[in-house]
């Protein structure tokens, strides 16, 4: 197992100039010996480059690799002593479930009786023990992804196990249990695991810690509760989160701040000041309120939706130039308003955010 | 379009792949079909469009009987998984396509139509290139726009967003959403995932390995699951399911826990009967309120996807996932103790049949 380091920048394109002109943006990260890391992003964003240049089938065009700060740049995935685990299952259908979870340790030499040991243990983690004497090719998808699954985690030897989507083949119902196991598999085993994905509920209940990619940019790393509570660049605030954050625009006032075209008080005297902004407030953070509440605005109820364990109401706020929609997720106990009805909303509060060009500035 | 099934079947061999079943699509509304893969959508779909024929019963459609009528003589429209256009016309040959074929539009109600949809789905200034310069999302909004230019009566999508990422399926949904409550056509749409067919809202069935198990409107049907493979089918998390037995005073779960409900008096029975509780992750609480249970146990195992924090508990009654609003911490193996309102829980019986639904015990009560 390693520390990875990477400080590079990766173009497909000799003398890059502009960003488009990168696949990856000078970037620097750590992954620290035992962690569990989630990369981020829509597709395009760069996630899977970036996790190529992790296992060296990629060399980036700029920078450098580090495992335990010897520099493996030029190394191949072999050399580096990587194991992956990709979208579709990777198995030999001839060989028995067993055999497909050794064969990585057969290939290293593993004395015989640690294999049987290990991959005792892998099948057990992963639900597998039942079906050890029985030939891959038979099973079902979801069986076999989870014997590719075990044939990354097997070996104790290597760096990291890199992920890349490996549970879009499995429904709804199995993930739920597959990504269970991969959270005590990480827990039992302290593998350095980084996992590739564009399902942000995969990658926030797997990882410590998630890399927000778009457009071959990281634009935040952090906890689970950090990208939703304090995403620190708009694109997280909306790619986070189901819906994603709202936004409206505010301007500063020597009053206070206009939302939607109405002059609330300013959280912060530097708000005030500032002739444009972008309030941020995620559809859990905003609340039914009477009206003329501080801090809320009116809205106009265009849709109210029983999404079974909550209600998803969305409201429009503002006329002309002001105009924008505003969600609210409110419980299942709360009354709910009905279309049509006038409604005031919260949306200045502890929760909210606020950004200038993207970034989080208050 | 009213599309009734009556007593269809499908067998392929000596397998069945769907088992006789009774359908009246509500017209001019979304249908979800809701299941598992295996569950038997796609064979249901190509058994509407005419794709197939099925080994028996039959399929009409606004009165008539079309059983075994092929697609090509029914006004059908198809999405599926896969982006499928023609790869050598451009994105607006592709959405006049199917009006082109009919050859009952001018040129200029053509391209008026390709103009409209190109706008409602976002593609405008994709017109003229082709599918393959187009990014995955872009292609798959022109295979919508193609079923949906020719305004078919009936139109079926196929798990149309699963090849899409997160945050681009959630934003061609709400548009698809607004498309389809204009009401032109009647939309069957098969998905693996409940809370896709609860953001549809419409009508849902829910499939389970080749039957058909209950249809209805979606939000009832989430709500008063028929049985517990509807419950299991139709909860994302899954739902937290309690060995139980009836006693004359409540129902009894493990360790004596007892929960003060009152079974339908047709239902109860003096004996050990064998009965199934079923917790929604969402009615499980941190704090307390009047009339909860208590569950005290340990922290196993805590997720939190932002909006919620699913954390999972090993209590006497078993190991429950309670799903809690926002983000809050856990240390793993630290005791919690979970709450829960007993008229908040599903009752279903030894054969698996709901007994009592979420604020039912209530109405029973006052009888």
């Amino acid at each position: 197992m390693a520390r990875i380091e990477l400080d590079l920048a990766h173009a497909y394109r000799a003398n890059p100039q502009r960003d488009e002109d990168y696949a990856l943006l000078p970037l620097k990260m750590c992954f620290e010996d035992g962690g569990a890391y989630a990369l981020l992003g829509p597709s395009g964003c760069g996630k899977t480059t970036l996790l190529n240049i992790v296992s060296g089938l990629v060399t980036p065009s700029q920078g450098h690799v580090t495992y335990d700060g010897r520099d493996v740049t030029g190394l191949s995935p072999q050399q580096r002593n990587i194991a992956q685990v990709f979208q579709f299952p990777v198995i030999y259908d001839t060989m028995t479930v067993a055999e497909n979870l050794a064969f990585p340790l057969r290939n290293r030499g593993v004395p015989e009786e640690r294999i049987r040991q290990r991959v005792g243990q892998v099948a057990e983690m992963l639900d597998l023990s039942g079906q050890l004497g029985m030939r891959a090719a038979g099973l079902a998808a979801d069986a076999k992804q989870k014997i590719s699954l075990g044939r990354g985690l097997v070996r104790e030897d290597v760096s990291a196990v890199l992920f890349d989507e490996p549970l879009t083949v499995i429904d709804p119902h199995l993930k739920w249990q597959l990504r269970r196991k991969l959270k005590q598999i990480h827990h039992e085993l302290k593998l350095t695991l980084i996992y590739v994905t564009h399902d942000q509920v995969e990658a926030l209940t797997f990882a410590q810690q998630v890399m927000v990619m778009t457009r071959g940019r990281a634009v935040q790393v952090g906890t689970a509760s950090e990208l939703f509570e304090r995403p620190s660049h708009t694109f997280v605030g909306h790619f986070i989160g189901s819906p994603g954050m709202n936004f409206l625009q505010g301007r500063g006032h020597a009053g206070g701040i206009e939302i939607a075209g109405r002059l609330l008080a300013a959280p912060t005297e530097s708000l005030a000041r500032l002739p444009d902004f972008t309030l941020g407030v995620r559809p859990e953070h905003v609340q039914l309120v009477a009206a003329d509440t501080a801090g809320a605005i009116p809205g106009v109820i265009m849709q109210a939706q029983d999404i079974g364990t909550s209600w998803l109401v969305t409201a429009r706020v503002g006329s002309g130039l002001n105009e924008s929609l505003l969600r609210a997720r409110l419980g299942a106990e709360q009354a709910i308003p009905r279309v049509g009805d006038t409604q005031w909303l919260s949306v200045v509060g502890e929760h909210t955010c606020y950004y200038v060009n993207e970034e989080l500035i208050a | 379009m009213e599309l009734m099934l009556r007593r269809v079947e499908q067998k392929v061999g000596a397998a069945t792949h769907l088992y006789a079943l009774d359908l009246v699509l509500v017209p001019r509304a979304v249908t979800v079909l809701l299941g598992a893969t295996q569950a038997g959508k796609t064979t249901l779909m190509r058994l509407m469009a005419g794709l197939d024929a099925p080994s028996a019963g039959r399929v009409v459609a606004d009165g008539q009987d079309v059983t075994g009528l092929p697609v090509r003589q029914r006004n059908v429209a198809m999405v599926y998984q896969q982006f499928i256009n023609y790869p050598s016309m451009t994105v607006a040959e592709n959405i006049a396509s199917p009006l082109r074929l009919r050859g009952t539009h001018s040129p200029a109600e053509i391209e008026a139509r390709v103009a409209e949809l190109a706008g409602k789905l976002h593609i405008e200034s994709f017109l003229q290139r082709l599918p393959a310069e187009l990014s995955g999302g872009q292609q798959q909004r022109v295979a919508l726009a193609r079923a949906l230019a020719k305004k078919a009566p009936l139109m079926l999508l196929d798990e149309p967003l699963v090849n899409l990422d997160y945050k681009l399926r959630e934003e061609l949904r709400e548009e698809l959403s607004a498309l389809f409550a204009s009401g032109e056509s009647t939309v069957v749409y098969a998905t693996t995932e409940p809370t896709e067919a609860l953001l549809l809202g419409g009508y849902t069935a829910v499939m389970d390995a080749g039957e058909l198990l209950q249809y209805g409107a979606t939000a009832e049907v989430f709500h008063r699951p028929q049985s517990i493979r509807v419950a299991r089918a139709f909860s994302d998390p899954p739902l937290n399911l309690v060995e139980a037995r009836a006693a004359a005073d409540g129902i009894v779960l493990p360790t004596d826990l007892k929960l003060p409900l009152p079974l339908p008096a047709s239902r109860t029975t003096t004996g050990f009967q064998a009965l199934t509780v079923g917790i929604r992750a969402s009615a499980l609480r941190v704090q307390r309120r009047d009339r909860d249970l208590s569950l005290p146990g340990s922290v196993e195992l805590a997720e939190i996807s932002g909006s919620d924090t699913f954390v999972h508990v090993g209590t006497p009654i078993g190991e429950l996932v309670a799903q809690l609003p926002g983000v809050h911490q856990f240390t793993l193996g630290a005791p919690v103790t979970l709450y829960l309102d007993p008229a908040q829980v599903y009752v279903f019986d030894a054969r698996g049949d709901l007994l009592l639904a979420p604020g039912e015990a209530a109405a029973l009560k006052a009888h």
